[in-house]
């Protein structure tokens, strides 16, 4: 330990022993003075700082508020169709909670303060009150009924059908990292199994070679959309799971080993345009895993560009298909049914004693 | 149990003798304070291990904190104790999520449900509904035990090579179930799951107790309308407990198996470091769905004994009765069950049939409106009282605010939609803390200081109780509050750093302020251990049975009550507990009868 590490620790036991001296002497005046007055006087202190709570609180969550608002989302305009609709019920549900908040505090600390212990007050013998509770139980349920219908109408809207024209991608995780596959030219992402996956032969998403509609899927480092284009996610994971985070497009998805999930959403800014929004220049979509993952959990981060249709075709006809990475030769193996290659993955695996 | 006896360990009071003739067994060290079978030494044991636990799990969140607060700091003391978990004074990603997740696990189960239920099930059932001692005070025994057992084996996966759990206090597999997926994942894992199975006997034990005891030993008079809110809370936990723990050890065996015997209840389609896994057709969200089925009740299993503890504490010290208290035993039903049926709201973005998130969303919102009735009818209590500050009343004052402050953002995230937003993001991490972290903390304070002299016969130090109380409430709001604000930023939890990430490390002073409260509220948190452990041998006596003016039965038994309670025969109830202020009276105990010239209510 350093000499100042010494000294913090020795300031804070000095400090622990003050209080407590103080502590104990306030005790022994206490008796000396009588533990009626003493009594009285420590109720109106606290009496006191109950209401000293409460304005020095609620002015540090206004303090609070304006100092942070402007490095949360909640000034940027979000990045996706769901996420608009989202904004508008967080506004609403921070409306009606920010009113009870305050109103339910106030009553609180002011309750606390304006009742304390006196001699000359005879409480007040209240021990029910049925049209006061049925008035409390019917209005915070009229009130959770509008926030259920605005979340449940979003809701669906959300979790519906992506609408026919939306592009596909497949998204998956594996620890501690993200790998994107468009469908290519056909449209259609080929088939996949895990049983085929092999990094060392070029084979990371385990994609079947005998499927031709594997030829032209392709396999980029970053996940490009297209502003105003639909996109339909079809999330994968390999091994744990993990979650596909869209925190500036407001929506999340969990990627789990064993079922594939889908995700849905319209983007609404490109990147350059967010860039200035926001100010920075290094503004970048980022996908956050979002569930717990193992060690690296905290680096999982992929990258998402939003741009133009021209911008989006120029950048995926650069693009080269994993199957030619996996065969230059361009010419797929001798055919074999896709049971067969299955079946001698699994011969392999037995072949390593798992 | 005298004091004295508790200063000089090994002297048999002669009190305990005189007091009740009934119990004429010789008590030995042994039988008194470490194999006891009395409910007031069962609650007093449940206790002191829970503050052991609370001091180790907080002193690991101090250490994330720093972590988070510092992320460059080099500080080589922590090399120096914790040795290649803090490689070059930096704590490791390994020992980073090793500390998060047993943190959870500490405060979540071995303090705040074992702690709290069992240090205030066992002190006041007894007390409270008239009762010489639990059901089967043998069984009480065994759940202490069963916990220590727990404790013990959680305790030794801290030291294992491979460290303790370390995917999070709900350890969803596959992260879970395979060794090769994380340090954590190996055996301390074993160790988590068979200490929690060690942990669920002991509560199931203890459970049957408190139900069994709440339900058959009241004594005469005590109607089940005239028992305290503290046992109907108490009652509620025991039941909830009961019902959904044994879902959670069936989840926790069936993930053993997958780890150890080759099944695939919760693996499928698993590629991992380079190996194709044989399992296939299993779920990893079957477990989520047995993990949850227990982990919304055990939210409700921690906040129902505190808000039973501050419903009377607050209408003792407000010398009012409670208001509305059909309503309340009302809601804590409503609550009770409604916690059965929320469970999913946990899994919205796991691929959940958006249908049935849908149900799940009007079941969750709905838990809402009994948690209003309760915060309404406790500022009612208030309103119109003479409300005196003792430490316990101003703890309950703080558990109000604090559970409104967390209440209210549970309903963002039982919203499914705004849930896809702030799932997984610092906001939940503000949510749970409030309501279920310091709320629930702040009704066991509440309980502590306001049972602290029937345990012991002292008071603990006011003004320490006070300084307390005000650094922990502005503490906990300095720490949480602004952490809703990273989760309107999408700032995921469970980071071990965020200085990567362009969305996210803009909050790199408020973390080092968040940090700076929680070390300084945990140092509070060590007066207040302080000030237990001193007024337990020198604090001011009790001189009177009755000291706050309270109605309910614990306090007609002596100052120091033995084995059994009552030294003659049990009372017998004529009212309920909450005659406050009636007819100019300052309060009318539960043992006095009706008159015939009584107003009615």
């Amino acid at each position: 330990m350093t000499l100042t590490e010494y000294f913090i620790v020795i300031i804070v036991v000095l400090i622990f022993i003050v209080v407590f001296q103080i502590a104990k002497a306030s005790e022994y005046v206490s008796v000396l003075k009588g533990e009626k007055k003493a009594f009285e006087q420590n109720n109106r202190i606290n009496a006191f700082l109950m209401l000293v709570f409460l304005v020095v609180g609620l002015a540090a969550a206004w303090w609070c508020n304006k100092i942070l608002y402007n490095k949360t989302l909640m000034g940027i305009p979000s990045a996706s169709d769901h996420g608009v609709n989202i904004d508008t019920m967080m506004w609403i549900t921070l409306g009606i909670t920010g009113v009870v908040f305050v109103i339910t505090q106030v009553l609180l600390f002011w309750f606390a303060y304006r009742y304390q212990s006196s001699e000359n007050r005879k409480v007040f013998y209240y021990p029910h009150n049925n049209k006061l509770e049925l008035l409390w139980t019917a209005v915070p349920a009229i009130a959770l009924t509008v926030l259920v219908a605005f979340g449940l109408y979003y809701w669906f809207k959300i979790t519906g059908d992506a609408p026919k024209n939306a592009m596909e991608v497949e998204v998956t995780g594996h620890q501690f990292g993200w790998e994107y596959r468009y469908p290519g030219k056909d449209n259609v992402l080929g088939r996949q199994s895990y049983k085929l996956v092999d990094p060392s032969k070029n084979n990371p998403l385990g994609q079947d070679w005998n499927d031709a509609a594997n030829h032209d899927d392709l396999h980029p480092s970053e996940l490009h959309l297209v502003k105003d284009k639909p996109v339909r996610l079809v999330i994968r994971s390999q091994d744990v799971i993990h979650d596909v985070g869209l925190p500036h497009f407001r929506l999340k998805m969990d990627a789990v080993p064993g079922t594939p999930t889908t995700m849905w959403f319209t983007p609404k800014v490109t990147t350059a345009e967010m860039k200035k929004i926001t100010g920075n220049e290094n503004f970048v979509y980022e996908i956050a895993c979002d569930q717990m993952c193992g060690v690296g959990h905290y680096s999982m981060k992929g990258t998402i560009v939003v741009e133009t249709q021209e911008e989006f075709d120029k950048w995926i006809a650069a693009q080269k298909p994993q199957f030619l990475t996996a065969h230059p030769d361009g010419v797929a193996p001798a055919a074999q049914s896709p049971a067969s290659i299955i079946g001698a993955a699994n011969a392999e695996m037995h072949a390593e004693g798992h | 149990m005298s004091n004295e006896a508790l200063i000089q360990p090994g002297v048999i009071s002669h009190e305990v003798h005189e007091h009740h003739d009934e119990h004429h067994h010789h008590e030995t060290f042994i039988s008194k304070y470490v194999f006891s079978q009395d409910h007031k030494m069962i609650a007093k044991q449940f206790l002191i291990t829970g503050m052991i636990w609370a001091i180790i799990g907080g002193l690991m969140s101090v250490l994330f904190r720093i972590q988070l607060g510092y992320p460059d700091a080099t500080l080589p003391w922590l090399e120096d104790i914790f040795g290649h978990w803090a490689k070059d004074g930096k704590i490791t990603p390994e020992f980073y999520y090793a500390l998060g997740t047993m943190h959870g696990t500490i405060l979540v189960f071995f303090v705040l449900t074992a702690g709290l239920s069992g240090t205030f099930a066992n002190l006041l059932i007894p007390f409270q509904v008239g009762a010489r001692d639990m059901a089967s005070p043998f069984l009480n025994m065994l759940s202490y035990w069963f916990f220590v057992l727990a404790s013990i084996v959680m305790m030794s996966s801290l030291f294992v090579q491979t460290g303790p759990a370390a995917g999070g206090w709900t350890v969803y597999p596959p992260l879970s179930a395979l060794g090769d997926a994380s340090q954590g994942s190996k055996i301390g894992m074993d160790l988590w799951l068979t200490s929690m199975a060690l942990f669920v006997v002991s509560q199931l034990l203890g459970g049957l107790n408190y139900v069994s005891t709440i339900l058959n030993m009241r004594t005469k008079g005590m109607t089940m309308t005239r028992l305290p809110l503290t046992m109907w809370a108490i009652f509620f936990t025991a039941v909830l407990g009961l019902l959904s723990f044994p879902v959670l050890f069936s989840g926790f065996i069936l993930l053993l198996f997958d780890r150890h015997l080759g099944t695939s209840f919760y693996l499928s389609d698993i590629v991992l470091a380079g190996k194709i896994l044989p399992n296939e057709g299993g779920s990893p969200i079957l477990y989520q769905h047995l993990f949850w089925f227990l982990g919304h009740p055990e939210v409700y299993i921690i906040i129902l004994p505190t808000m039973g503890l501050v419903s009377e504490v607050m209408s003792i010290n407000a010398r009012k009765p409670i208001f509305g208290y059909m309503a309340m035993i009302a809601s804590l039903f409503a609550i009770a069950v409604l916690s059965f049926l929320v469970w999913a709201h946990h899994m919205f973005v796991t691929g959940l049939n958006p249908f049935l998130g849908s149900v799940f969303v009007l079941l969750t919102l709905l838990i809402a409106v009994p948690s209003a009735i309760k915060v309404f009818n406790w500022l009612t209590t208030l309103w119109r009282g003479n409300i005196r500050f003792t430490p316990g009343m101003m703890f309950s004052i703080g558990f109000v605010s604090t559970f409104i402050s967390g209440g209210l953002t549970g309903i963002y995230l039982g919203n499914s939609s705004l849930d896809l937003h702030v799932h997984d993001t610092y906001f939940v991490i503000a949510h749970f803390h409030i309501v279920m972290g310091v709320s629930a903390f702040m009704g066991m304070f509440a309980g502590i200081y306001h049972w602290f002299p029937k345990m012991y016969g002292r008071y603990m130090n006011n003004t320490l109780g006070y300084i307390h109380f005000w650094i922990t409430l502005a503490c906990a709001y300095i720490i949480f509050w602004p952490m809703h604000y990273e989760g309107f930023a999408g700032m995921p939890r469970r980071y071990y750093d965020y200085s990567n990430w362009e969305s996210f490390k803009m909050f790199v002073e408020l973390n080092r302020v968040i940090s700076f409260a929680a070390i300084l509220s945990f140092l509070v948190q060590l007066l207040f251990l302080f000030n237990f452990f001193y007024s337990l041998f020198k604090g001011r006596k009790v001189t009177t049975k009755n000291p706050w003016g309270a109605n309910t039965l614990e306090w007609t038994t002596p100052i120091r009550p033995g084995h059994g309670n009552w030294p003659g025969e049990i009372p017998e109830v004529h009212r309920w507990a909450y005659d406050y202020g009636k007819d100019g009276r300052d309060f009318i105990p539960q043992t006095e009868p009706v008159s015939k010239d009584e107003s009615t209510h």
